[in-house]
Protein backbone atom coordinates (compact mmCIF):
# COMPACT_ATOMS: atom_id res chain seq x y z
CA UNK A 1 0.00 0.00 0.00
CA UNK A 2 0.99 3.53 -0.83
CA UNK A 3 2.56 5.30 1.90
CA UNK A 4 0.84 8.05 0.97
CA UNK A 5 -2.67 6.85 1.38
CA UNK A 6 -3.35 5.48 4.45
CA UNK A 7 -6.89 3.30 4.56
CA UNK A 8 -8.92 2.81 7.60
CA UNK A 9 -10.68 0.21 7.98
CA UNK A 10 -14.46 -0.08 7.43
CA UNK A 11 -16.80 1.23 8.97
CA UNK A 12 -19.55 -1.41 8.49
CA UNK A 13 -20.23 -3.28 10.23
CA UNK A 14 -19.83 -0.70 13.24
CA UNK A 15 -18.19 -1.62 16.28
CA UNK A 16 -19.66 -2.34 19.57
CA UNK A 17 -19.06 0.51 21.07
CA UNK A 18 -16.21 3.05 19.81
CA UNK A 19 -12.72 2.68 22.09
CA UNK A 20 -13.76 -0.45 22.74
CA UNK A 21 -12.16 -2.24 19.94
CA UNK A 22 -8.03 -1.71 19.84
CA UNK A 23 -9.16 -0.97 15.60
CA UNK A 24 -11.56 1.92 16.61
CA UNK A 25 -9.91 3.78 19.70
CA UNK A 26 -11.70 6.55 21.50
CA UNK A 27 -13.27 8.78 19.35
CA UNK A 28 -11.30 12.03 18.72
CA UNK A 29 -13.81 14.32 17.62
CA UNK A 30 -17.33 14.66 19.02
CA UNK A 31 -18.73 12.32 21.66
CA UNK A 32 -20.20 9.43 19.89
CA UNK A 33 -17.79 9.94 17.62
CA UNK A 34 -16.56 6.49 15.39
CA UNK A 35 -14.34 7.58 12.98
CA UNK A 36 -10.83 5.80 13.34
CA UNK A 37 -7.69 8.00 14.60
CA UNK A 38 -6.95 10.76 11.34
CA UNK A 39 -3.48 11.37 11.44
CA UNK A 40 -2.76 15.27 12.02
CA UNK A 41 0.93 15.33 11.57
CA UNK A 42 1.02 16.58 8.06
CA UNK A 43 1.36 20.31 7.41
CA UNK A 44 -2.02 22.05 7.26
CA UNK A 45 -1.88 25.47 7.62
CA UNK A 46 -5.46 26.29 7.45
CA UNK A 47 -6.85 23.26 9.67
CA UNK A 48 -8.45 24.72 12.81
CA UNK A 49 -8.13 22.75 15.92
CA UNK A 50 -9.64 19.45 15.98
CA UNK A 51 -13.27 20.02 16.24
CA UNK A 52 -16.05 18.09 14.98
CA UNK A 53 -17.71 20.72 12.19
CA UNK A 54 -19.73 18.52 11.23
CA UNK A 55 -21.35 15.49 12.80
CA UNK A 56 -23.21 12.69 11.33
CA UNK A 57 -24.31 9.66 13.80
CA UNK A 58 -26.17 6.60 12.59
CA UNK A 59 -27.70 8.49 9.99
CA UNK A 60 -30.59 6.27 7.80
CA UNK A 61 -32.96 7.18 5.21
CA UNK A 62 -35.68 5.00 3.66
CA UNK A 63 -38.08 5.49 1.33
CA UNK A 64 -41.33 4.11 0.21
CA UNK A 65 -41.76 3.39 -3.06
CA UNK A 66 -44.72 3.73 -5.00
CA UNK A 67 -45.41 0.11 -4.93
CA UNK A 68 -45.38 0.39 -1.20
CA UNK A 69 -42.14 -1.16 -0.12
CA UNK A 70 -39.28 0.17 1.71
CA UNK A 71 -36.01 1.00 0.46
CA UNK A 72 -33.41 1.59 1.95
CA UNK A 73 -31.20 4.44 0.61
CA UNK A 74 -28.81 5.59 3.24
CA UNK A 75 -27.94 2.93 6.32
CA UNK A 76 -25.93 3.73 9.51
CA UNK A 77 -23.57 6.24 8.17
CA UNK A 78 -20.87 7.91 10.89
CA UNK A 79 -18.91 10.47 9.97
CA UNK A 80 -17.37 13.22 11.72
CA UNK A 81 -15.63 16.33 9.67
CA UNK A 82 -13.44 18.64 11.37
CA UNK A 83 -13.50 22.67 10.90
CA UNK A 84 -11.47 23.69 8.03
CA UNK A 85 -11.48 19.86 6.60
CA UNK A 86 -11.83 18.82 2.95
CA UNK A 87 -13.82 15.88 2.69
CA UNK A 88 -14.55 14.01 -0.96
CA UNK A 89 -16.99 11.22 -0.49
CA UNK A 90 -17.22 8.89 -3.56
CA UNK A 91 -19.33 6.44 -4.20
CA UNK A 92 -21.05 4.47 -7.16
CA UNK A 93 -24.16 6.47 -8.66
CA UNK A 94 -27.10 5.59 -6.46
CA UNK A 95 -25.23 5.23 -3.48
CA UNK A 96 -27.33 7.89 -1.97
CA UNK A 97 -23.52 10.98 -2.03
CA UNK A 98 -26.51 13.29 -3.47
CA UNK A 99 -28.95 12.63 -1.30
CA UNK A 100 -26.66 12.29 2.08
CA UNK A 101 -25.99 16.13 1.27
CA UNK A 102 -28.98 17.60 1.08
CA UNK A 103 -29.49 15.84 4.51
CA UNK A 104 -26.88 17.53 5.81
CA UNK A 105 -28.24 20.16 4.01
CA UNK A 106 -31.33 20.16 5.38
CA UNK A 107 -33.19 20.23 2.57
CA UNK A 108 -34.89 16.49 3.17
CA UNK A 109 -35.02 14.76 6.92
CA UNK A 110 -33.35 11.96 7.85
CA UNK A 111 -35.09 8.61 9.19
CA UNK A 112 -32.88 8.21 12.16
CA UNK A 113 -29.97 8.84 13.31
CA UNK A 114 -28.85 12.76 14.01
CA UNK A 115 -26.40 15.41 11.96
CA UNK A 116 -25.12 18.23 14.49
CA UNK A 117 -23.27 21.22 13.00
CA UNK A 118 -21.24 22.65 16.14
CA UNK A 119 -22.84 20.01 18.23
CA UNK A 120 -26.09 21.35 17.05
CA UNK A 121 -28.66 19.25 15.19
CA UNK A 122 -29.94 20.27 12.33
CA UNK A 123 -33.57 21.47 11.48
CA UNK A 124 -33.94 22.52 8.19
CA UNK A 125 -32.09 24.52 6.20
CA UNK A 126 -29.65 26.95 7.30
CA UNK A 127 -27.30 29.74 5.68
CA UNK A 128 -24.05 28.24 8.31
CA UNK A 129 -24.03 25.63 5.49
CA UNK A 130 -24.55 25.93 1.86
CA UNK A 131 -25.29 23.82 -0.78
CA UNK A 132 -23.67 24.05 -4.38
CA UNK A 133 -25.73 22.16 -6.50
CA UNK A 134 -24.03 20.05 -10.18
CA UNK A 135 -26.66 21.77 -11.92
CA UNK A 136 -25.75 25.13 -10.44
CA UNK A 137 -29.48 26.33 -9.51
CA UNK A 138 -28.51 29.64 -10.26
CA UNK A 139 -31.62 31.82 -10.80
CA UNK A 140 -31.97 32.66 -14.20
CA UNK A 141 -34.22 36.28 -13.58
CA UNK A 142 -31.62 37.27 -11.47
CA UNK A 143 -28.55 39.10 -13.07
CA UNK A 144 -25.35 37.27 -11.63
CA UNK A 145 -24.95 40.18 -9.23
CA UNK A 146 -28.39 39.68 -8.02
CA UNK A 147 -27.67 35.77 -7.83
CA UNK A 148 -24.49 36.90 -5.21
CA UNK A 149 -26.70 38.97 -2.91
CA UNK A 150 -29.68 36.83 -2.95
CA UNK A 151 -28.37 34.92 0.48
CA UNK A 152 -27.36 38.21 1.96
CA UNK A 153 -30.51 39.89 0.85
CA UNK A 154 -32.90 36.78 2.23
CA UNK A 155 -30.73 37.34 5.49
CA UNK A 156 -31.63 40.92 5.96
CA UNK A 157 -28.01 42.63 5.18
CA UNK A 158 -28.08 46.09 3.95
CA UNK A 159 -28.10 46.97 1.05
CA UNK A 160 -24.79 49.06 0.98
CA UNK A 161 -23.17 46.02 2.76
CA UNK A 162 -24.52 43.60 0.66
CA UNK A 163 -23.04 45.64 -2.86
CA UNK A 164 -19.91 45.66 -1.57
CA UNK A 165 -19.13 41.51 -0.85
CA UNK A 166 -21.25 41.09 -4.03
CA UNK A 167 -18.83 43.16 -5.42
CA UNK A 168 -16.12 41.30 -3.47
CA UNK A 169 -17.15 37.62 -3.90
CA UNK A 170 -17.51 38.28 -7.84
CA UNK A 171 -13.94 39.59 -7.73
CA UNK A 172 -12.76 36.69 -5.78
CA UNK A 173 -13.85 34.19 -8.52
CA UNK A 174 -12.50 36.65 -11.22
CA UNK A 175 -16.17 37.34 -12.41
CA UNK A 176 -16.17 40.73 -11.54
CA UNK A 177 -16.95 42.51 -14.98
CA UNK A 178 -19.90 40.17 -15.38
CA UNK A 179 -22.03 41.87 -12.79
CA UNK A 180 -24.79 42.97 -14.98
CA UNK A 181 -24.54 39.48 -17.05
CA UNK A 182 -27.92 36.97 -17.00
CA UNK A 183 -26.69 33.31 -16.26
CA UNK A 184 -27.40 32.21 -19.90
CA UNK A 185 -24.88 34.11 -21.18
CA UNK A 186 -22.23 32.55 -19.37
CA UNK A 187 -20.24 29.41 -20.39
CA UNK A 188 -20.11 26.62 -17.81
CA UNK A 189 -17.44 27.36 -16.13
CA UNK A 190 -18.80 30.46 -15.07
CA UNK A 191 -21.88 29.99 -13.85
CA UNK A 192 -20.27 27.33 -11.68
CA UNK A 193 -18.15 30.39 -10.04
CA UNK A 194 -21.50 32.03 -9.89
CA UNK A 195 -22.67 29.25 -7.31
CA UNK A 196 -19.20 29.13 -5.62
CA UNK A 197 -19.54 32.95 -5.20
CA UNK A 198 -23.01 32.65 -4.56
CA UNK A 199 -22.67 30.29 -1.70
CA UNK A 200 -19.97 32.33 -0.41
CA UNK A 201 -21.29 35.22 -0.26
CA UNK A 202 -23.64 33.81 3.08
CA UNK A 203 -20.65 33.39 4.93
CA UNK A 204 -21.48 29.86 5.58
CA UNK A 205 -19.11 27.88 7.49
CA UNK A 206 -19.56 24.81 5.81
CA UNK A 207 -19.91 24.26 1.76
CA UNK A 208 -21.72 21.54 0.75
CA UNK A 209 -20.72 20.67 -3.11
CA UNK A 210 -22.84 18.05 -5.08
CA UNK A 211 -20.67 16.92 -7.91
CA UNK A 212 -20.11 20.61 -9.06
CA UNK A 213 -17.66 20.25 -11.60
CA UNK A 214 -18.76 16.91 -13.37
CA UNK A 215 -20.71 18.51 -16.54
CA UNK A 216 -17.54 20.61 -17.36
CA UNK A 217 -14.99 20.02 -19.45
CA UNK A 218 -11.49 19.50 -18.67
CA UNK A 219 -9.62 22.37 -18.70
CA UNK A 220 -12.22 24.25 -17.05
CA UNK A 221 -12.51 21.50 -14.53
CA UNK A 222 -9.03 21.89 -13.67
CA UNK A 223 -8.64 25.66 -13.51
CA UNK A 224 -11.86 25.53 -10.87
CA UNK A 225 -10.09 22.72 -8.70
CA UNK A 226 -7.39 25.55 -8.51
CA UNK A 227 -9.47 28.34 -7.96
CA UNK A 228 -11.11 26.02 -5.47
CA UNK A 229 -8.15 25.15 -3.29
CA UNK A 230 -7.17 28.34 -3.18
CA UNK A 231 -10.82 29.53 -1.85
CA UNK A 232 -10.38 27.18 0.66
CA UNK A 233 -7.26 27.13 1.92
CA UNK A 234 -7.76 31.17 2.28
CA UNK A 235 -11.20 31.23 3.94
CA UNK A 236 -10.40 27.98 5.91
CA UNK A 237 -14.22 26.87 5.41
CA UNK A 238 -15.23 23.14 5.74
CA UNK A 239 -16.28 21.59 2.14
CA UNK A 240 -17.56 18.49 2.22
CA UNK A 241 -18.06 17.60 -1.78
CA UNK A 242 -19.41 14.76 -3.57
CA UNK A 243 -18.04 13.07 -6.68
CA UNK A 244 -17.93 10.39 -8.76
CA UNK A 245 -14.51 10.92 -9.99
CA UNK A 246 -12.29 9.31 -7.77
CA UNK A 247 -8.87 11.49 -8.45
CA UNK A 248 -10.89 14.27 -8.40
CA UNK A 249 -11.31 13.32 -4.51
CA UNK A 250 -7.57 12.86 -4.15
CA UNK A 251 -6.49 16.15 -5.91
CA UNK A 252 -9.05 17.91 -3.56
CA UNK A 253 -9.45 16.39 -0.47
CA UNK A 254 -7.90 16.35 2.85
CA UNK A 255 -9.79 12.62 3.35
CA UNK A 256 -11.79 10.38 0.74
CA UNK A 257 -15.54 8.81 2.39
CA UNK A 258 -15.84 5.87 0.22
CA UNK A 259 -19.93 4.87 0.22
CA UNK A 260 -21.41 1.62 -0.90
CA UNK A 261 -23.72 0.97 -3.65
CA UNK A 262 -27.56 0.92 -2.21
CA UNK A 263 -28.14 1.03 0.50
CA UNK A 264 -25.52 3.39 0.84
CA UNK A 265 -22.71 3.07 3.68
CA UNK A 266 -19.22 4.04 4.77
CA UNK A 267 -16.74 1.15 3.02
CA UNK A 268 -13.54 2.82 3.79
CA UNK A 269 -11.91 5.92 4.61
CA UNK A 270 -8.79 6.98 3.08
CA UNK A 271 -6.47 9.98 4.26
CA UNK A 272 -4.50 11.41 1.63
CA UNK A 273 -1.58 13.08 2.30
CA UNK A 274 0.22 14.04 -0.62
CA UNK A 275 1.77 17.82 -0.52
CA UNK A 276 -0.52 20.55 -2.04
CA UNK A 277 -1.27 21.71 -4.52
CA UNK A 278 -1.69 18.54 -6.19
CA UNK A 279 -2.08 18.12 -9.73
CA UNK A 280 -4.84 16.09 -11.56
CA UNK A 281 -2.02 13.87 -13.57
CA UNK A 282 0.20 13.34 -11.04
CA UNK A 283 1.27 9.97 -10.84
CA UNK A 284 0.79 9.81 -7.23
CA UNK A 285 -2.26 11.09 -7.54
CA UNK A 286 -2.85 8.35 -10.11
CA UNK A 287 -1.73 5.43 -7.88
CA UNK A 288 -3.79 6.61 -4.57
CA UNK A 289 -6.62 6.67 -7.14
CA UNK A 290 -6.09 3.27 -7.95
CA UNK A 291 -6.11 1.86 -4.63
CA UNK A 292 -9.31 3.75 -3.92
CA UNK A 293 -10.73 2.68 -7.36
CA UNK A 294 -9.87 -1.30 -6.14
CA UNK A 295 -12.24 -1.02 -3.54
CA UNK A 296 -14.78 0.95 -5.50
CA UNK A 297 -14.68 -1.29 -8.42
CA UNK A 298 -16.80 -4.23 -6.35
CA UNK A 299 -19.77 -1.34 -5.58
CA UNK A 300 -19.31 -0.10 -9.20
CA UNK A 301 -20.21 -3.66 -10.17
CA UNK A 302 -22.55 -4.17 -8.01
CA UNK A 303 -24.57 -0.95 -9.25
CA UNK A 304 -24.17 -2.22 -12.80
CA UNK A 305 -25.57 -5.60 -12.26
CA UNK A 306 -28.50 -4.22 -10.09
CA UNK A 307 -28.92 -1.60 -13.04
CA UNK A 308 -29.31 -4.60 -15.29
CA UNK A 309 -31.17 -6.82 -13.46
CA UNK A 310 -33.87 -4.23 -12.77
CA UNK A 311 -34.18 -3.21 -16.27
CA UNK A 312 -35.65 0.89 -15.39
CA UNK A 313 -35.09 1.56 -11.96
CA UNK A 314 -33.13 4.81 -11.65
CA UNK A 315 -31.45 5.29 -8.91
CA UNK A 316 -33.29 7.92 -6.35
CA UNK A 317 -32.66 11.47 -6.61
CA UNK A 318 -32.89 13.48 -4.39
CA UNK A 319 -36.27 15.04 -3.43
CA UNK A 320 -38.31 13.35 -5.62
CA UNK A 321 -39.87 10.61 -4.23
CA UNK A 322 -39.71 11.48 -0.44
CA UNK A 323 -42.00 14.08 -0.64
CA UNK A 324 -39.26 17.02 0.13
CA UNK A 325 -40.28 19.57 2.14
CA UNK A 326 -40.94 22.68 0.11
CA UNK B 1 -40.13 43.99 -44.66
CA UNK B 2 -41.31 40.64 -46.84
CA UNK B 3 -43.37 40.00 -43.57
CA UNK B 4 -44.78 43.63 -43.99
CA UNK B 5 -45.90 42.83 -47.40
CA UNK B 6 -47.39 39.40 -46.80
CA UNK B 7 -49.60 41.07 -44.42
CA UNK B 8 -50.43 44.19 -46.66
CA UNK B 9 -51.20 41.89 -49.67
CA UNK B 10 -53.47 39.69 -46.98
CA UNK B 11 -55.46 43.00 -45.95
CA UNK B 12 -55.78 44.42 -49.34
CA UNK B 13 -57.34 41.54 -51.20
CA UNK B 14 -59.48 41.02 -47.81
CA UNK B 15 -60.87 44.27 -48.06
CA UNK B 16 -61.15 44.07 -51.64
CA UNK B 17 -63.21 40.87 -51.41
CA UNK B 18 -65.10 42.61 -48.63
CA UNK B 19 -66.23 45.52 -50.90
CA UNK B 20 -66.66 43.50 -54.22
CA UNK B 21 -69.26 41.99 -52.28
CA UNK B 22 -70.61 44.88 -50.91
CA UNK B 23 -70.51 46.29 -54.17
CA UNK B 24 -72.45 42.92 -55.93
CA UNK B 25 -75.13 44.02 -53.63
CA UNK B 26 -76.18 40.42 -53.16
CA UNK B 27 -77.38 41.24 -49.67
CA UNK B 28 -78.91 44.46 -48.79
CA UNK B 29 -76.33 47.31 -47.52
CA UNK B 30 -78.56 47.12 -44.38
CA UNK B 31 -77.22 43.84 -43.98
CA UNK B 32 -73.73 43.62 -45.27
CA UNK B 33 -72.37 47.11 -44.88
CA UNK B 34 -69.78 48.06 -46.99
CA UNK B 35 -66.19 49.13 -44.88
CA UNK B 36 -66.38 52.58 -45.47
CA UNK B 37 -69.77 52.63 -43.67
CA UNK B 38 -67.88 50.53 -41.16
CA UNK B 39 -65.26 53.25 -41.15
CA UNK B 40 -67.79 55.92 -40.78
CA UNK B 41 -69.68 54.29 -37.74
CA UNK B 42 -66.18 54.14 -36.10
CA UNK B 43 -65.32 57.34 -36.85
CA UNK B 44 -68.93 58.92 -35.20
CA UNK B 45 -68.58 56.39 -32.55
CA UNK B 46 -65.25 57.76 -31.28
CA UNK B 47 -66.50 61.25 -32.48
CA UNK B 48 -69.28 60.97 -30.00
CA UNK B 49 -67.21 59.38 -27.00
CA UNK B 50 -69.83 57.28 -26.71
CA UNK B 51 -66.76 54.22 -27.55
CA UNK B 52 -63.98 56.54 -25.99
CA UNK B 53 -66.08 55.62 -22.59
CA UNK B 54 -66.96 52.22 -23.21
CA UNK B 55 -63.85 51.16 -23.72
CA UNK B 56 -62.50 52.84 -20.84
CA UNK B 57 -65.55 51.08 -18.71
CA UNK B 58 -64.88 47.98 -20.34
CA UNK B 59 -60.67 47.92 -19.59
CA UNK B 60 -61.59 49.35 -16.31
CA UNK B 61 -63.85 46.04 -15.70
CA UNK B 62 -62.05 43.56 -16.94
CA UNK B 63 -58.59 44.92 -15.07
CA UNK B 64 -60.43 44.79 -12.12
CA UNK B 65 -61.95 41.24 -12.63
CA UNK B 66 -58.62 39.65 -14.26
CA UNK B 67 -55.91 41.15 -11.40
CA UNK B 68 -58.36 39.77 -8.79
CA UNK B 69 -58.42 36.34 -10.80
CA UNK B 70 -54.62 36.23 -11.58
CA UNK B 71 -54.07 36.62 -7.56
CA UNK B 72 -56.24 34.44 -6.48
CA UNK B 73 -55.49 32.32 -9.36
CA UNK B 74 -51.85 31.75 -8.23
CA UNK B 75 -52.48 31.14 -4.50
CA UNK B 76 -55.06 28.59 -5.25
CA UNK B 77 -53.27 26.73 -8.16
CA UNK B 78 -50.05 27.10 -5.94
CA UNK B 79 -51.78 25.45 -2.97
CA UNK B 80 -53.29 22.59 -5.04
CA UNK B 81 -49.61 22.33 -6.49
CA UNK B 82 -48.25 22.07 -3.30
CA UNK B 83 -50.65 19.82 -1.28
CA UNK B 84 -51.34 16.25 -2.33
CA UNK B 85 -54.89 16.06 -0.80
CA UNK B 86 -56.19 19.27 -2.54
CA UNK B 87 -54.78 17.93 -5.88
CA UNK B 88 -56.57 14.72 -5.86
CA UNK B 89 -59.84 15.94 -4.82
CA UNK B 90 -59.86 20.15 -5.96
CA UNK B 91 -57.71 19.62 -9.27
CA UNK B 92 -60.16 16.96 -10.48
CA UNK B 93 -63.35 19.76 -9.32
CA UNK B 94 -61.24 22.44 -11.13
CA UNK B 95 -60.77 20.56 -14.44
CA UNK B 96 -64.46 19.71 -14.59
CA UNK B 97 -65.40 23.40 -13.70
CA UNK B 98 -63.40 24.74 -16.71
CA UNK B 99 -66.42 22.97 -19.02
CA UNK B 100 -68.56 25.00 -17.95
CA UNK B 101 -69.45 28.58 -20.13
CA UNK B 102 -68.07 31.02 -17.90
CA UNK B 103 -71.59 33.04 -19.15
CA UNK B 104 -73.78 30.24 -16.98
CA UNK B 105 -72.09 31.58 -13.75
CA UNK B 106 -74.49 35.08 -15.30
CA UNK B 107 -78.02 33.39 -13.34
CA UNK B 108 -76.22 32.44 -9.93
CA UNK B 109 -74.26 36.30 -9.86
CA UNK B 110 -77.48 38.37 -10.79
CA UNK B 111 -79.19 36.05 -7.69
CA UNK B 112 -76.38 36.95 -5.31
CA UNK B 113 -75.16 40.78 -6.39
CA UNK B 114 -78.35 41.76 -7.63
CA UNK B 115 -78.23 43.75 -11.35
CA UNK B 116 -74.56 45.50 -10.91
CA UNK B 117 -71.70 46.16 -11.71
CA UNK B 118 -69.93 43.38 -8.94
CA UNK B 119 -72.41 40.50 -10.73
CA UNK B 120 -70.23 41.83 -14.27
CA UNK B 121 -66.53 41.16 -12.38
CA UNK B 122 -68.30 38.02 -10.47
CA UNK B 123 -68.61 36.33 -14.46
CA UNK B 124 -65.17 38.14 -15.43
CA UNK B 125 -63.44 35.85 -12.19
CA UNK B 126 -64.96 33.41 -12.61
CA UNK B 127 -64.00 33.06 -16.47
CA UNK B 128 -59.97 33.86 -15.96
CA UNK B 129 -59.87 32.20 -12.31
CA UNK B 130 -59.64 28.29 -13.40
CA UNK B 131 -57.70 29.09 -16.44
CA UNK B 132 -55.06 31.18 -14.15
CA UNK B 133 -54.96 28.27 -11.50
CA UNK B 134 -54.61 25.38 -13.50
CA UNK B 135 -51.97 27.21 -15.26
CA UNK B 136 -50.17 27.99 -12.33
CA UNK B 137 -50.42 24.52 -10.52
CA UNK B 138 -49.00 23.25 -13.86
CA UNK B 139 -46.14 25.49 -14.17
CA UNK B 140 -45.17 24.93 -10.44
CA UNK B 141 -44.91 21.53 -11.10
CA UNK B 142 -42.83 21.83 -14.17
CA UNK B 143 -40.60 24.22 -12.57
CA UNK B 144 -37.02 22.86 -11.82
CA UNK B 145 -37.48 21.64 -7.74
CA UNK B 146 -33.85 23.02 -7.83
CA UNK B 147 -35.05 26.16 -7.66
CA UNK B 148 -36.87 25.78 -4.57
CA UNK B 149 -34.00 23.97 -3.15
CA UNK B 150 -31.28 26.41 -3.64
CA UNK B 151 -33.91 29.49 -2.45
CA UNK B 152 -34.46 27.55 1.03
CA UNK B 153 -30.45 26.82 1.12
CA UNK B 154 -29.99 30.30 0.61
CA UNK B 155 -32.16 31.03 3.36
CA UNK B 156 -35.90 31.91 1.79
CA UNK B 157 -38.52 30.33 3.47
CA UNK B 158 -42.37 31.08 3.41
CA UNK B 159 -43.43 34.53 1.65
CA UNK B 160 -39.94 35.08 0.50
CA UNK B 161 -39.59 31.97 -0.79
CA UNK B 162 -42.71 32.03 -2.65
CA UNK B 163 -41.79 35.55 -3.78
CA UNK B 164 -38.01 35.72 -4.72
CA UNK B 165 -37.86 32.28 -5.99
CA UNK B 166 -40.97 29.87 -6.63
CA UNK B 167 -42.93 32.85 -8.52
CA UNK B 168 -40.12 33.68 -10.84
CA UNK B 169 -39.11 30.61 -11.24
CA UNK B 170 -42.61 29.58 -12.35
CA UNK B 171 -43.24 32.82 -14.46
CA UNK B 172 -42.29 31.10 -18.09
CA UNK B 173 -44.63 28.21 -17.32
CA UNK B 174 -47.50 30.12 -16.39
CA UNK B 175 -47.39 33.32 -18.68
CA UNK B 176 -49.20 31.18 -21.32
CA UNK B 177 -51.93 30.30 -18.73
CA UNK B 178 -51.98 33.99 -17.98
CA UNK B 179 -52.56 34.89 -21.30
CA UNK B 180 -55.25 32.50 -21.44
CA UNK B 181 -56.94 33.54 -18.53
CA UNK B 182 -57.27 37.39 -20.20
CA UNK B 183 -58.73 35.80 -23.27
CA UNK B 184 -61.23 34.09 -21.25
CA UNK B 185 -61.82 37.32 -18.96
CA UNK B 186 -62.46 39.77 -21.57
CA UNK B 187 -64.78 37.34 -23.65
CA UNK B 188 -66.56 36.94 -20.16
CA UNK B 189 -66.59 40.61 -19.71
CA UNK B 190 -67.94 41.43 -23.43
CA UNK B 191 -70.40 38.68 -22.85
CA UNK B 192 -71.90 39.64 -19.66
CA UNK B 193 -72.44 42.99 -20.66
CA UNK B 194 -74.32 42.41 -23.83
CA UNK B 195 -76.78 41.05 -21.00
CA UNK B 196 -77.05 43.43 -18.96
CA UNK B 197 -77.17 47.74 -20.25
CA UNK B 198 -74.26 48.72 -18.22
CA UNK B 199 -72.14 51.03 -20.99
CA UNK B 200 -69.11 48.87 -21.76
CA UNK B 201 -68.53 47.43 -24.91
CA UNK B 202 -70.66 44.64 -25.06
CA UNK B 203 -73.47 47.15 -24.63
CA UNK B 204 -72.58 49.41 -27.20
CA UNK B 205 -72.72 46.12 -29.65
CA UNK B 206 -75.94 45.53 -28.74
CA UNK B 207 -76.99 48.87 -28.87
CA UNK B 208 -76.38 48.94 -32.74
CA UNK B 209 -78.67 45.77 -33.07
CA UNK B 210 -81.03 47.62 -30.97
CA UNK B 211 -81.04 50.39 -33.73
CA UNK B 212 -80.52 47.66 -36.42
CA UNK B 213 -77.20 49.83 -37.44
CA UNK B 214 -74.95 46.48 -38.80
CA UNK B 215 -72.19 49.36 -39.66
CA UNK B 216 -71.92 49.99 -35.69
CA UNK B 217 -72.63 46.50 -34.81
CA UNK B 218 -69.27 45.64 -37.41
CA UNK B 219 -67.66 48.73 -36.46
CA UNK B 220 -67.68 47.81 -32.45
CA UNK B 221 -67.10 43.62 -33.03
CA UNK B 222 -63.44 45.57 -34.59
CA UNK B 223 -62.83 47.05 -31.55
CA UNK B 224 -62.90 44.04 -29.42
CA UNK B 225 -61.15 42.05 -31.25
CA UNK B 226 -58.55 44.96 -32.02
CA UNK B 227 -58.40 45.45 -27.67
CA UNK B 228 -58.03 42.33 -27.72
CA UNK B 229 -55.18 41.88 -29.87
CA UNK B 230 -53.34 44.60 -28.60
CA UNK B 231 -53.34 43.77 -25.13
CA UNK B 232 -51.92 40.08 -25.80
CA UNK B 233 -49.61 41.70 -28.13
CA UNK B 234 -47.96 44.35 -26.29
CA UNK B 235 -48.53 42.67 -22.51
CA UNK B 236 -48.13 39.46 -23.12
CA UNK B 237 -45.51 39.51 -26.02
CA UNK B 238 -43.52 42.06 -23.88
CA UNK B 239 -43.11 39.61 -21.14
CA UNK B 240 -42.19 36.97 -23.27
CA UNK B 241 -39.37 38.90 -24.87
CA UNK B 242 -38.71 39.99 -21.29
CA UNK B 243 -38.38 36.56 -19.76
CA UNK B 244 -36.65 35.08 -23.25
CA UNK B 245 -34.09 37.99 -22.47
CA UNK B 246 -33.50 36.76 -19.29
CA UNK B 247 -33.62 32.57 -19.57
CA UNK B 248 -32.10 32.70 -22.45
CA UNK B 249 -35.00 30.36 -24.12
CA UNK B 250 -38.14 30.00 -25.45
CA UNK B 251 -40.56 30.04 -22.40
CA UNK B 252 -42.79 26.69 -23.00
CA UNK B 253 -45.95 28.65 -24.76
Amino acid sequence: MSTNVQKFPSQFPIPARAGSDPRFPAPTGAPGSKVGPISMGRAAPNVSPEISKVGLSEICLSYRTRSGERLLALDNISLQVRAGEFVCIVGPSGCGKSTLLHLIAGLQPQTCGQILIDGKPVQGPGTDRLMIFQEHGLFPWLTVGQNVEFGMKMKGVPKAEREEKTRYYLRLVHLAKFEKSYIHQLSGGMRQRVAIARALATEPDVLLMDEPFAALDAQTRDLLHDELERIWSASGRTIIFVTHNVREAIRLGDRVVLLTFRPGRVKSEFLVELPRPRQLEDPTVARAAREILDELRDEINRSLEAEYNEGVKPHVEPGVETGARL
Amino acid sequence: MKRAARYIIFYTALFGLWTLLAELKIWPPYLFPAPWGVGQALYAGFQDHSYGIAIRVSMQRVLIGYSISVVLGMILGLGVASNKFLEETMGGLLVSLQSLPSICWWPLALLWFGLNQNAILFVVIMGSLLSVTLAMEDGRKQMPKIFGQAGRNLGAKGFKLFWYVLLPASLPFIVSGLKQGWAFAWRSLITAEMLYLSLGLGQVLMMGRDLNDMSAVIAVMILIIAIGYLVDGIVFKGMERHLQNKWGLTPAT
